[in-house]
């Protein structure tokens, strides 16, 4: 079945949409969306190291990710210039200097467009093991964290004082953002990966009432995008990452028709009919 | 009979000033300490100190083991873009039986809103479920920022009233801190007075010997409000010198004074 390239692109695919869903929530909830751009375009880097080192891509992306996170927690302690510019710094040095880099080594023919936008035929069933396994661990330590982590973005200095670890519990979660970039690249490319986290979760927010229901309907969103923008991206030869984004955009438009008042008065009605 | 918590000598120094300095403080089981003091004397700064948010510059500050804290902030806001009923933020630092959430949404006069979503709330209405989220933890001590702020006057009465009855139950410690410079809860068992140290520290006196308080607020608040008398050796000018009771000025307070503030002094 896995011989199939689109097949792959989709198992791949909604593997990516499952763990990206439920961080996009915290990315939306603590208002991250840079943070995610920052670490996206540094993932360039991690590919021109990759090819430079003879290292496996994934690995290699999320090594750079998880540097440039731990820096940033760093410099962001000693700050002596506002947050979203250090971002900006960092986020563009690094893309920067990725893209010299990838000049540099005129031996390596790359596809960049591949990489800035995703790839459907690039995904290998390595690359489906590599997203499966970062998934389940990432989705796994996700869940050990999800008290502290919620409780800290409620508040926090309340998780602090109530005994929780919201300090682990968000370097944590920076890790696990530096994983689900490296496991999406493929799918969605370095430039689009923030929209995979945002949109489905800005869709989920606008129908969900508890945190833990957002995540899954985020999770569930982004498997609906993944799946139509790969069967546009083949039908009309169009590049994957784009095609999954606006697949998503079109869902969100979609969660501001009053479907949530349908079902609140169809309910309703049921229960008029019921007491009458 | 040993402390939930001790704080030595404790203050905390940041961007080139002490925020607070010299604070010693115990609380044990069963006490009531209201710390009280002007805007920026330090006292969420003692609290943070206390809970262990804030590491001390100086001094030390030492917490019971494994001690089961209920905390209301002074500031929470959530953001729109949570989806946060009141039940799951009755859960929010730890389980909970739907039976003790209940009750504790019961005691703080907000059952009715359990399925309501946090960002509808009124300001009161916020007070009290964080009231209530921090009892329902049954814990060993409760820190409450200001925990009446926005709650009109009737209900900051039951509200005293409840931290009271909540001592009694669970036999905890309580660090409540106040805004407001002269009234306290009249189940305090000790009142401290900080603008940057601790100016003064002593029990409230009842509101029924002041005759004054009571024509203002009524019999019921009796049981429930106190006046407190600060005694104060030493003035705070505007200008952040102090004027000692011979009439001497210094830049900053001596160790051991007294206290008391000019802005006080002015309104009174």
């Amino acid at each position: 079945m896995l011989d199939d390239f689109f097949t792959r692109a989709l198992v791949a695919g909604i593997g990516v949409a499952l763990v990206a869903g439920p961080l996009g929530c915290f990315i939306i909830w603590r208002r991250l969306a840079y943070f995610g751009d920052t670490l996206a375009h540094s993932a360039l880097l991690g590919v021109a190291l990759a090819f430079l080192f003879q290292l496996n891509l994934t690995i290699s992306v999320f090594l750079v990710c998880a540097l440039i996170s731990l820096l940033l927690l760093g410099l962001q302690r000693r700050a002596t210039i506002s947050s979203d510019a250090l971002l900006g710094l960092l986020s563009h040095s690094a893309l920067a200097i990725g893209l010299v880099c990838l000049a540099f080594m005129s031996w390596v023919r790359v596809d960049l467009m591949g990489f800035l936008f995703g790839d459907i035929l690039a995904v290998s069933k390595t690359d489906i093991a590599i997203i499966y396994a970062g998934g389940l661990i990432t989705l796994g330590l996700l869940a050990v964290i999800w008290k502290s982590l919620f409780a800290s973005t409620v508040n926090y200095e309340l998780a602090e004082a109530e005994g929780l670890k919201p300090e682990v519990a968000n370097t944590i979660f920076m890790l696990l953002m530096a994983t689900v970039i490296a496991i999406s690249m493929k799918i969605i490319g370095v430039l689009l990966i923030t929209a995979l986290l945002i949109i489905p979760a800005a869709t989920a927010r606008r129908l969900a009432s508890g945190p833990e229901q957002m995540a899954v309907m985020a999770a569930a969103s982004g498997c609906l995008a993944v799946v139509g923008g790969l069967f546009g991206s083949l039908e009309w030869d169009t590049p994957t990452g784009p095609s999954i984004v606006v697949v998503a955009l079109l869902l969100f438009i979609l969660s501001f028709a009053p479907i949530k008042h349908l079902v609140r008065y169809r309910s309703s009605a049921q229960k008029g009919a019921a007491d009458g | 009979m040993s402390s939930l918590l001790t704080l030595q000598n404790a203050g905390l120094y940041r961007d080139g000033k002490w925020l607070v300095r010299g604070v010693d403080l115990s609380i044990r089981k069963g006490e009531i300490i209201t710390l009280i003091g002007p805007n920026g004397s330090g006292k969420s700064t003692t609290a943070k100190l206390a809970l262990g948010i804030r590491r001390p510059s100086e001094g030390t500050a030492q917490r019971q083991e494994n001690l089961r804290v209920g905390y209301v902030p002074q500031k929470l806001s959530i953001d729109w873009t949570l989806p946060l009923s009141v039940e799951r933020l009755m859960r929010l630092t730890g389980s909970l039986s739907a039976a003790s959430m209940d009750a504790a949404l019961d005691r703080t006069g907000v059952l009715h809103l359990k399925k309501a979503q946090v960002q509808n709330l009124s300001g009161g209405e916020f007070q009290r479920v964080l009231m209530a989220r921090a009892i329902a933890r049954q814990p060993d001590l409760l820190v409450l920022d200001e925990p009446v702020q926005g709650v009109d006057y009737s209900g900051e009465i039951a509200l005293y009233e409840l931290i009271a009855d909540i001592r009694k139950e669970l036999d905890c410690g309580v660090l409540l801190i106040s805004h407001d410079l002269h009234i306290v809860m009249a189940a305090t068992d000790s009142v401290v007075c900080l603008n940057g140290h601790v100016c003064c520290q002593g029990s409230p006196s009842a509101v029924a010997q002041s005759s004054a308080y009571q024509q203002l607020f009524g019999p019921r608040t009796q049981s429930a409000l106190a006046v407190y008398e600060h005694n104060h050796d030493h003035t705070h000018l505007p200008d952040g010198r102090v004027m000692h009771a011979d009439g001497s000025i210094t830049e900053h307070c001596h160790k051991h004074d007294g206290h008391h503030h000019a802005e006080e002094a002015r309104n009174a």
